[in-house]
């Protein structure tokens, strides 16, 4: 069977995820071989997550994991036993 | 994700911080500090506010260690009190508006991608500019929620599937369903703009 580019577009998530029927995958793939379009779609979505999944792409704030601790540590040693009240 | 054994060694420090070595707290949260504070911001956009919703969830985690049970993953039960703990922030901050959930089914409004021709490596070099942070974090700030969250979780702190539907406690097919969604949503509006990014190099040759 041959499917439409929009219906491979929907099975892009699937396909990068490694979880689509073998069915469903067997024509993707088919597809992928002759469509030029659906190709780079399909590269630019994992170019794009590979991105995402970079740490340097969202950065920590400075000091945060400090600020965290020395506040964990007010409240492990007992200095602040209750909850800050809500502003 | 994390292995076996370091499971068993999250379990057995979560016993003996129960028993009284409260300081192996600090040791035992490290891993997810990133993760929770990205949860914060997905919902919060202002890094104020995501730092302190990070600092009320770890301290949750910690005043209520004792009845964490060890179904779910420590990492998947810290993320969900963050989740918690971000959506009541965003109900009091009047401020802000929040999406009904039923506002996008998940059946409704195909997404259609950009469409290229082609598509090159990704220069590392690019992950070191600041405006690829900024064009992928204003993005991802326009989405609805659930699309964001789910994407978060998934794509940017890489949780599995089934992690991600625990912590959001909606269905596996859900996740997927929502980031189908999600990826072509990101592919349509970042396609274009890391073009422009890059037009020097020509990525996309038919520009």
């Amino acid at each position: 069977m041959v499917i439409e580019c929009k219906h491979v577009w929907e099975h892009i998530s699937g396909y990068l995820d490694g979880t689509l029927d073998a069915e469903v995958l067997e024509q993707v793939q088919k597809h992928l071989e002759h469509c030029e379009i659906c190709s780079a779609i399909l590269d630019s979505t994992r170019n794009i997550l590979v991105l995402t999944a970079d740490d340097r792409v969202y950065e920590l704030p400075l000091g945060y994991s400090e600020r965290l601790h020395a506040r964990l540590d007010k409240v492990l040693t007992g200095l602040e036993l209750r909850e800050k009240p809500k502003s | 994700m994390k292995e076996a054994t370091e499971l068993r060694d999250e379990q057995q420090m979560i016993a003996s911080i129960l028993d009284g070595e409260s300081h192996l707290f600090h040791e035992l949260i490290r891993p997810y500090e990133r993760s929770v504070y990205m949860m914060a911001l997905s919902f919060l956009k202002n890094e104020a506010d995501a730092e302190d919703v990070a600092q009320e969830a770890f301290l949750k985690a910690y005043r209520n260690l004792a009845s964490f049970r060890g179904e779910s993953k420590f990492g998947t039960w810290v993320i969900s009190i963050t989740l918690n703990e971000a959506r009541s922030r965003l109900r009091r901050v009047k401020t802000m508006p929040i999406e009904s959930l039923d506002e996008l089914p998940e059946e409704e409004g195909h997404v259609s991608p950009a469409l290229l021709r082609d598509w090159r490596e990704i220069p590392s070099e690019l992950l070191e500019r600041k405006e690829i942070r900024q064009v992928l974090q204003e993005a991802i700030c326009e989405w609805p929620t659930i699309y964001r969250e789910i994407f978060l979780l998934r794509d940017v702190e890489q949780l599995s599937t089934a992690d991600a539907a625990e912590v959001l406690k909606i269905t596996q097919v859900s996740v997927n369903a929502r980031l189908r969604r999600d990826r072509l949503m990101l592919q349509k509006s970042l396609a274009p703009q890391l073009k422009k990014m890059n037009s020097k190099r020509r990525w996309f040759p038919w520009s």
